[in-house]
C-alpha cells in the first residue's frame, strides 16, 4: 500500500475485472524482431490497425550480427526476421531503427538513452529483461507475444497485480564492487525463484549511490530472480540523466513533468508484502559456477558443496556441476578461460566499457583469449572512440564490434562453442544459452576485464592495486 | 491453440529436475520462426537430440515407457526468458497440462494464454505424484477444471487449485483476451481522455 509501484499501476487502471486480472494501460511498448512477428501476424489475421502507433518503438537487436551490419545478414532465417520486423512496422505506422540507424542498438539500452523511458510509465515489451526500465522509476515489465499482440490492438494489457517487495541495500560498496556484483550477490540470496509473484523496489544507500546506469544493470537481472519488474525511485540523478534527450519532455513540459516526478516515491507510510535488508558489505565481486544466474559466489569463495540438499536439488545441482565441468567445494581461482563478452542489455554501456578499459589499461589481452567487445547502441560506440576508450581497448589488443544482443543469446553468429569457457557481462548462464554446450560464467565488467588480461578467473582487485 | 479445456484424464511424463528454465524449453536458435508452427519437434531440443540429431535415449520424451498429456516438473518451472515459443512448443508436442509446485510468472502465463493449464500442487503432493509415476508408468491423473481439482488416481490423493475466474472461464470456453479488449476499446479512450 502506498508504494511506488502502487501508484504507477493505480494510476493506469482502465478497470478491474471481477474475480481476474486488471486492465492496465500502457504507456510505452518495446517491439524487437523476435517476439512480434507472430503479434503483426495476429492484427493482420484480425482485420484490425495498431491502436496507438505513436506510443511504440521498433528495433531489431537479437539476430543482428556485430560485423559488417551494412551488408545484408547472412543468415537467411535471421535476415527473414528482421526484414519481417522492418516491414511491420512500416505496414502499421511504426517508429523503426533499423541495422545501421545511428539510433539502432539493444531495445534496453536504446529506450532510457533516446529519453524514451521515463519516470512513471507503464513499459512492457516481449523480453523479460524489460525490467531494465524500472530504473528511470518505470513500471516495466516483460510479456509474451500474445500479450505484445494485446498492447499493439488496445495499449492496454490483462495482469493480475503482483506482491510488492522493498529490497534495501543500506552501506557503502566497496572497491572494485560495482552494480553488476550486487545485482549476482541479490540472486545468489534470493535464488531465481525468490521474488517470484513480486514487484521489487530498490532502496538504501548503496542503491541511491549507483550512477543510472548501474541502476539499470541492477533492474536488468531483477527478472533472474523470478521479480515481475523492479524498480528504483527516481531522483536528481534520474532527472539529471533525462534531461535534453530526444523524447524527453521539454519547456513548460518539463517542469509540468519534473513536478510530477517529483511526487513518485513510496510514501513513510509505505506497507509492502514483503521488506528484505542487505549490508553493502557482505558484497564481494561476484561470479557464477553454475546453469542459472542464482548459482553465482563472492569470487574468491568456493562453490557450495551437497550434503545439506534435498535429492532432488541435489539432482539439479549435480547435473549443474557436470554440464559446467566443476566439482562441488572447488575455488575458480585460476580456471583457465576461452572467450571474454562485454556487452549486452546488462552491460553494454559506457560506463560498462570505461570500466573494463580502465582495467585493461596498460595490460594486454591474454594470447588464447577470443574477446567480444560489443556496445549496447551506436550511441554508446560513438561516445567510446569520443572519450578515446577505442584506443584503449586496441592499444590492448581488443577490437569493438557492432551493437546488438550477439553472445548474450548467440542467436547471430557469436556462440561460444560447447565446452568452452566464456566470462559473459550478460545476464544468463543457462544450459546452451550462448551455444549449445557453452559454459558460461556470468560476472561483470571488471571480473571481465581481469580475465581477459590474465586469460584465467582473477579477482580484478588484485589488477587494481 | 483456442480448445476448449474442461476435464483431462491421462498419463503422465515425469521430469523432476527443478527450476527449468525457457532456454531448456526450447532454445534461442528456435526464435527465428515468424509462425507458430512445428514448435513442437524442438521442444527440450538439447536434452532430446545430441549434436548429430540422434536422440538421446535417456531422456524421458525419448523413453516409450512414459507418455501422456500431462507433463510433470520440478518447482520454478519456466523461469527465465519470456519467449511465449515456450508455451507453443508444451502446446504442439501435445501437452495440455503441466504440474509443478511452482512456475514462473510470464511462463505461467504464457502457457494460459495458449489453453495449457498450469497446476500448482503442494510439495508432498508433487513428490507423491513422481513416486506414483515410476512406480507405475500407466498410472492415469484427473485434473478437472470445472472443480478446480487434481487427483493422483493411483493413491487417490485430491488437492483443489487455484485459478482466477476470468481466466477458467476464458479456458473452458475458448475465449481469447484481445476480445475482451477490444469490446471494451470506449473505457480506454475514457482513461486517455481522464489522463491527458
Amino acid at each position: 500500500m502506498n508504494t511506488l509501484f502502487d501508484k504507477i499501476w493505480d494510476a493506469h487502471v482502465v478497470q478491474k475485472v471481477d474475480d481476474g486480472p486488471t486492465q492496465l494501460y500502457i504507456d510505452r511498448l518495446y517491439c524487437h524482431e523476435v517476439t512480434s512477428p507472430q503479434a503483426f501476424e495476429g492484427l493482420r489475421e484480425r482485420g484490425l490497425k495498431c491502436f496507438r502507433p505513436k506510443q511504440i518503438f521498433c528495433m531489431p537487436d537479437h539476430n543482428t550480427p556485430t560485423h559488417d551490419q551494412d551488408k545484408p545478414i547472412a543468415d537467411p532465417v535471421s535476415k527473414k526476421q528482421v526484414d519481417a520486423l522492418e516491414k511491420n512496422a512500416h505496414d502499421f505506422g511504426l517508429s523503426y531503427y533499423g541495422m545501421m540507424n545511428r539510433k539502432n542498438g539493444i531495445i534496453h539500452v536504446v529506450g532510457p538513452e533516446r529519453g524514451l523511458t521515463l519516470p512513471g510509465m507503464t513499459i512492457v515489451c516481449g523480453d523479460s529483461h524489460t525490467s531494465t526500465h524500472g530504473a528511470m522509476g518505470a513500471v516495466a515489465f516483460g510479456i509474451g507475444t500474445s500479450e505484445v499482440e494485446m498492447v499493439l490492438a488496445s495499449q492496454c494489457i490483462l495482469q493480475t497485480k503482483p506482491k510488492s517487495m522493498r529490497i534495501t541495500i543500506d552501506g557503502k560498496l566497496k572497491k572494485g564492487v560495482i552494480a553488476k556484483d550486487v545485482a549476482l550477490y541479490l540472486m545468489s540470496k534470493m535464488t531465481t525463484s525468490g521474488a517470484t509473484g513480486y514487484f521489487v523496489e530498490y532502496a538504501g544507500e548503496a542503491v541511491r549511490s549507483l550512477s543510472m546506469e548501474g541502476r539499470l544493470t541492477l533492474c536488468n537481472l531483477s527478472i533472474e530472480m523470478g521479480a515481475r519488474g523492479g524498480m528504483v525511485a527516481p531522483d536528481e540523478k534520474t532527472f539529471e540523466y533525462i534531461k535534453g534527450r530526444e523524447f524527453a519532455p521539454k519547456g513548460e513540459a518539463w517542469d509540468k513533468a519534473l513536478a510530477y516526478w517529483k511526487t513518485l516515491k513510496s510514501g513513510n507510510d509505505a506497507v509492502f508484502d514483503k521488506e528484505i535488508h542487505f549490508d553493502a558489505a557482505d558484497i564481494e565481486p561476484m561470479i557464477t559456477f553454475g546453469t542459472n544466474p542464482g548459482m553465482g559466489m563472492g569470487i574468491t569463495n568456493h562453490i557450495p558443496t551437497t550434503e545439506k540438499m534435498d535429492a532432488v536439488a541435489k539432482a539439479s545441482f549435480n547435473k549443474a556441476m557436470t554440464y559446467m565441468g566443476f566439482t562441488p567445494g572447488e575455488s575458480l581461482l585460476g580456471k583457465k578461460i576461452d572467450y571474454v563478452f562485454l556487452g549486452s542489455c546488462t552491460n553494454g554501456r559506457i560506463e560498462d566499457f570505461r570500466a573494463f578499459a580502465s582495467l585493461v589499461k596498460g595490460h594486454k589481452k591474454s594470447e588464447h583469449v577470443i574477446a567480444w567487445i560489443v556496445p549496447g547502441s551506436w550511441e554508446v560506440e560513438k561516445q567510446i572512440r569520443d572519450e578515446g576508450i577505442d584506443k584503449v581497448l586496441n592499444a590492448a589488443g581488443f577490437e569493438i564490434r557492432q551493437p546488438g544482443c550477439s553472445a548474450c543469446l548467440a542467436m547471430n553468429d557469436d556462440k561460444i562453442p560447447a565446452g568452452k569457457y566464456a566470462v559473459s557481462t550478460s545476464n544468463r548462464n543457462f544450459e546452451g544459452r550462448q551455444g549449445p554446450g557453452a559454459r558460461t560464467l556470468l560476472a561483470g565488467p571488471l571480473v571481465a576485464a581481469a580475465a581477459a588480461v590474465t586469460g584465467c578467473i582473477t579477482d580484478p582487485r588484485e589488477l587494481m592495486k | 491453440m483456442k480448445q476448449k479445456f474442461n476435464i483431462i484424464t491421462s498419463t503422465c511424463v515425469p521430469l523432476p529436475l527443478e527450476n527449468v528454465d525457457t532456454d531448456q524449453i526450447i532454445p534461442a536458435r528456435f526464435l527465428k520462426a515468424t509462425d507458430k508452427k512445428g514448435f513442437g519437434e524442438n521442444l527440450f531440443r538439447d536434452w532430446r537430440y545430441d549434436k548429430q540429431g540422434n536422440k538421446i535415449s535417456s531422456f524421458v520424451l525419448n523413453d516409450p515407457t512414459y507418455g501422456g498429456k500431462i507433463l510433470v516438473a520440478g518447482k520454478n518451472f519456466g523461469s527465465g526468458s519470456s519467449r511465449e515459443h515456450a508455451a507453443w512448443a508444451i502446446a504442439d508436442f501435445g501437452f495440455r497440462v503441466v504440474v509443478s509446485s511452482f512456475f514462473a510468472d510470464i511462463h505461467k502465463n504464457n502457457e494460459l494464454n495458449n489453453f495449457v493449464l498450469p497446476v500448482v500442487v503442494s510439495e508432498a503432493f508433487l513428490a507423491n505424484l513422481f513416486k506414483s509415476i515410476y512406480a507405475d508408468p500407466k498410472m492415469e491423473v484427473e485434473v478437472n477444471l470445472p472443480a478446480q481439482t487434481i487427483t493422483n488416481k493411483a493413491t487417490g490423493e485430491s488437492e483443489h487449485f487455484e485459478i482466477n475466474a476470468y481466466k477458467k472461464n476464458c479456458l473452458m470456453n475458448g475465449l481469447d483476451d484481445i476480445d475482451y479488449l477490444l469490446a471494451n476499446k470506449s473505457k480506454i479512450e475514457d482513461y486517455e481522455q481522464r489522463n491527458k
